[in-house]
């Protein structure tokens, strides 16, 4: 992700002919067929996502919640396409409400990321000196540890649910960010406009909060894509793990670890889940992949 | 005189790329005789690294030699099968590249990139080899040799590095040696020392030198014959004082027209002309050269001018020929290209 | 993909220590300085577990055994545990503990030391990891290598499939689904004579589905980066410089080629110990293998915080001396490395 960093520094938000970058850059993605795919999907995820409350209330799909242990197990039918679990809850619909909570989960946590990461970056890189330096210590520690088991040990130690899945999710992970935010800082500081606003009597800070986003829109886009779909595995282990979203709710690691329990009698219980993450996160990558080479501009003749 | 060293005749090295196929070398024919010092002179784009390439069967990806022979002595170069070539590669013909600071194995010693040149052929045993990259490196002028075979790539400096080069290059005695733009990547003294070395060589060893470059001083200083490319073609091929004197292509003339007033450092740079070289997916008709040319009639749209002979040994591609343009027209343009050439660097010093 | 995007780029700032110029004498001096760092890094996981745990709202015998204990139980295991005391002394007593190697007793077996817990499972995650290590290394370098040579014919675009695959998809769901294909699937097909085991640790064809599902992402990890730095050093001008002087191919890629491209592969690894490391908590789960990976999620399941802190402190000593090993080798294959 440090190429990209590099190459939209020369980005210029007011010049109409930078602006022309940004419309090549969706030239050339658009030309990656299967960046297009996962674009394709995901949208079609979000629509599903979308769609899944009003197709319960219009009686097409089943309520996710609703049990009928007479009915455990059932096979594919016409009430239950895909089926139902071990409660006789219709799985076709558990999956597409698990699409509303790994989707939302996966794009609210970016938000998370993009504060937390953006201010410490943002800080770091403007006061530089001793609060760099340590920022910068705190990154290598952080490097050493693997997240998912920091993300472990917090929830061992909230008592989970979706809100303490979300937090715990939003104080790992924000690191890659601050790292490339305040490496953009660092250089636009460096910049004779900065130096030139400061003689001029006006906050430096404010130049750079100004220049800092053109500049570092593009990686800092293909940062957020790679991280949903971490977070959507990250969800994924740990309610698997039975540490993250609680039962009934169907999330997709609820249905993994429900689906497990009955994987050698009924191993479509747990396919339907698995694939609808692997979908998902594969789709996200593909969109990731291309937008990086899309922006990356040694594509570019 | 003797059968040449090497004969290349209607060469063509196309590039097949998405956008359309590039002519790179686009029916290209001359010889150099056993130790001969022979200049490749054009603009980037002119195709004379390409030329360069094909001679020893390094075209890279997706370019491929389409038609023609390169005859060196009495074998076929483009019809050899691979080991042939390989055994032809730094034994009969070597290179030395443009670039002294990116041309080295960055991880792997100085001395065994020399040594591996040897043992890669049978001209020498493995023993003789390991013997002769101390002298070899003294040949070349490297102070401490006995030390300096351990150090990496790295360890050396630009012009040790081009002379480490010439080094691995001579170290199979071939007798060709091609130096593409040996010296654009160093800075003005040591391209000197490396041209001296280069002279020497050739006078010591006996080694013909094809010389690729864009420095019309160089050519002047070390070469016997000069071939002039544009746009994959020869446009004027004869002996340097001859051309020097009494260039007869447009394009040779306007090379030549800026070497008295420059330092060498800046050669490169001051070899412009107007206009942009032409587009190898899209050249005009006629005389290539025609877009950019201040003497050009009407035929040069039409009808691309042959190579044709213009004096004693020298040929040009052209259907005016400079002796037939009046002296008041060429001092003419020269004021023209003078002035525009002072705006271009005001130009080029506005962005340093 | 949790940890592709973390490790590599680690490496910089850690090969960033300032060490004084000489390559040879000053490499003791660097490892010195560099296992000196663990210590604080050591110390700052320590802390921050400690802390996070002890401050955590709820007492850790709240769900022992799944029912609530009396009020004297839970004084005399508070006891026990030292719990009563001010949590700055508990703090200094662990510290010095932590320094002989005692990690305390298991709040969860009650009567084992969590020394003998780690003990014993540990050589479990080491069999798994070292089998998977021994994958991971000659097949990711290799698909990575031989794509590169391949460029754009069918054997780059099934290697690059597959390492897009293997990076995007989460081991949790490749375990399963090996499981759902080898075990379910083969069991079915073959009425129950040819099926691989869905879990348990065994010296035998126990081993298959977990390794493989453990080494799919780092082979991938390694492959995409093999396959780009052999496509990079591929069109550099020195490769060119191999061919003119006549070498054999052999001696190009092996000599010129690899021992290029290999140099960023190297710094790879660092990253693939993590991979193992997080590897194996899920794959233990998954396959339910009693290694250390599923020792510290049944911790985490019944919040024995003793074992927890052991068990994140060995994680994080394993990456970290994971990637001083790497940084080591780094120096040694490049020459260009000045430790500084």
């Amino acid at each position: 992700m440090a190429a990209p960093a590099i190459a939209l520094e020369q980005i210029d938000w007011e010049n109409p002919e930078q602006i022309g970058l940004w419309k090549d850059a969706w030239q050339r993605f658009r030309r990656n067929p299967i960046a297009v795919l996962g674009l394709v999907i995901i949208g079609i995820l979000v629509l599903i996502a979308l769609l899944a409350p009003v197709m319960v209330a219009l009686h097409l799909i089943a309520d996710p919640l609703e049990q009928n242990v007479a009915n455990s197990y059932a096979s594919f039918s016409l009430k239950h396409p895909l089926g139902t679990d071990y409660l006789g809850r219709d799985l076709l619909s558990r999956v597409m409400y698990g699409a509303r909570i790994s989707l939302s989960l996966g794009i609210l946590v970016q938000v998370v990321y993009l504060l937390i990461g953006g201010s410490i970056g943002l800080l770091s890189g403007y006061f530089g000196g001793r609060i760099d330096n340590l920022f910068m210590r705190f990154v290598d520690v952080w490097y050493a540890f693997p997240d998912l088991l920091f993300i472990l040990v917090v929830m061992s130690i909230l008592s989970p649910s979706l809100i303490t899945l979300f937090l715990a999710l939003g104080i790992v992970g924000w690191v890659d960010l601050a790292r490339l935010i305040r490496g953009q800082t660092l250089s636009i500081k460096e910049k004779e406009y900065v130096e030139g606003a400061r003689a001029a009597g006006s906050s430096p800070m404010k130049i750079i909060l100004k220049h800092l986003l053109p500049n570092s829109l593009g990686p800092i886009i293909v940062s957020l894509t790679f991280g949903i779909p971490r977070v959507i595995f990250l969800e994924a282990v740990l309610s698997y793990l039975g540490v993250g979203i609680r039962p009934p709710t169907p999330s997709w690691g609820v249905m993994l670890q429900d689906g497990y329990q009955a994987i050698f009698s009924y191993p479509h219980q747990v396919f339907i889940p698995a694939v609808a993450i692997a979908i998902t996160m594969l789709s996200f990558s593909f969109i990731g992949d291309g937008l990086r080479d899309a922006l990356d501009p040694r594509m570019r003749r | 005189m003797a059968a040449p060293l090497l004969r290349v005749e209607d060469l063509r090295t196309q590039f097949f790329t998405s956008r359309g196929i590039v002519r790179a070398v686009d029916g290209v024919s001359f010889h150099i005789n056993r130790g001969e010092t022979v200049a490749i002179v054009g603009e980037s784009g002119s195709g004379k690294t390409m030329t360069a390439f094909s001679i020893l069967r390094l075209v890279p990806d997706p370019g491929r030699i389409v038609s023609g022979k390169i005859m060196f002595k009495d074998r076929d170069v483009v019809t050899m099968d691979s080991e042939e070539v390989r055994e032809y590669r730094g034994n009969d013909v070597a290179m030395i590249f443009q670039d002294p600071m990116t041309s080295m194995n960055p991880v792997t010693k100085v001395g065994v990139q020399i040594d591996e040149a040897m043992t890669a052929h049978e001209r020498f045993s493995i023993k003789e080899a390991a013997a002769r990259v101390i002298p070899l490196l003294k040949q070349v002028r490297i102070p401490a040799a006995e030390q300096r075979v351990k150090d990496y790539p790295h360890q050396f400096s630009g012009g040790m590095r081009q002379r480490a080069m010439i080094a691995m290059g001579l170290s199979n005695e071939p007798e060709l040696l091609i130096a593409d733009e040996p010296t654009t990547a160093l800075d003005v003294t040591v391209q000197a020392q490396i041209i001296q070395l280069l002279k020497t060589l050739n006078r010591e060893v006996g080694a013909a030198i094809i010389l690729i470059t864009h420095n019309m001083a160089l050519v002047a200083s070390m070469c016997q014959r000069v071939i002039v490319m544009y746009s994959g073609r020869i446009v004027e091929e004869g002996p340097v004082d001859q051309i020097f004197e009494n260039p007869q292509h447009p394009y040779t003339w306007s090379l030549l027209r800026s070497v008295p007033r420059i330092d060498v450092a800046r050669a490169e740079r001051l070899v412009s002309i107007r206009g942009l070289p032409p587009d190898l997916m899209r050249l005009p008709p006629g005389c290539k050269f025609h877009p950019r040319c201040r003497f050009k009639v009407e035929r040069c749209e039409r009808e691309e001018p042959p190579l044709a002979e213009v004096a004693p040994d020298q040929e040009a591609r052209c259907w005016v020929l400079m002796r037939n343009v009046p002296e008041e027209k060429r001092e003419e343009t020269k004021a023209a290209e003078v002035s525009k050439e002072a705006a271009a660097e005001l130009k080029q010093a506005d962005k340093a | 993909m949790a940890a592709a995007t973390k490790g590599a780029p680690a490496r910089g700032a850690l090969l960033s220590i300032k060490i004084p110029r000489g390559r040879g004498a000053s490499l003791g001096l660097y490892i010195a300085r560099r296992i000196l760092w663990l210590i604080p890094v050591l110390l700052f996981v320590i802390t921050i577990t400690f802390f996070m745990a002890h401050l955590a709202p709820g007492s850790p015998w709240d769900k022992a055994g799944g029912r609530q204990l009396s009020a004297s139980v839970v004084a005399n295991l508070n006891l026990k545990y030292g719990l009563n005391q001010p949590l700055w002394v508990q703090y200094g007593k662990y510290l010095l503990n932590v320094t002989h190697m005692d990690f305390g007793l298991s709040y969860q077996y009650q009567n084992q030391t969590v020394m003998s817990i780690i003990l014993e499972s540990w050589p479990v995650t080491a069999v798994n990891g070292a089998l998977a290590f021994l994958l991971i290394v000659p097949l990711g370098i290799g698909i990575g290598v031989i794509a590169a040579l391949r460029q754009n014919t069918w054997v780059d675009f099934v290697a690059v499939g597959f390492s897009t695959f293997g990076a995007s998809v989460p081991n949790l769901i490749i375990g399963i689904l090996l499981i759902i294909v080898f075990s379910v699937g083969a069991y079915r097909v073959t009425g129950g004579n040819v099926f691989l085991p869905t879990g348990g640790f065994g010296l035998d064809q126990h081993l298959i589905l977990p390794v493989i599902t453990l080494a799919v992402l780092p082979i991938a990890f390694i492959a995409r980066l093999t396959r780009s730095s052999t496509l990079d050093v591929l069109r550099q001008d020195y490769i060119r410089t191999a061919w003119a002087k006549g070498l054999k191919e052999r001696l190009v890629v092996m000599k010129h080629v690899l021992k290029n491209s290999l140099i960023p592969v190297v710094t790879a690894l660092g990253p693939t110990f993590a991979f193992l490391v997080t590897g194996s908590v899920i794959v233990e789960s998954v396959f339910a293998i009693p290694g250390i990976g599923r020792t510290f999620v049944t911790a985490v399941q019944s919040r024995d915080y003793p074992l927890i802190l052991a068990t994140t402190v060995l994680f994080a000593l394993v990456v970290a001396l994971a990637n001083l090993v790497v940084d080591l080798l780094y120096v040694v294959i490049d020459p260009r490395v000045r430790l500084s």
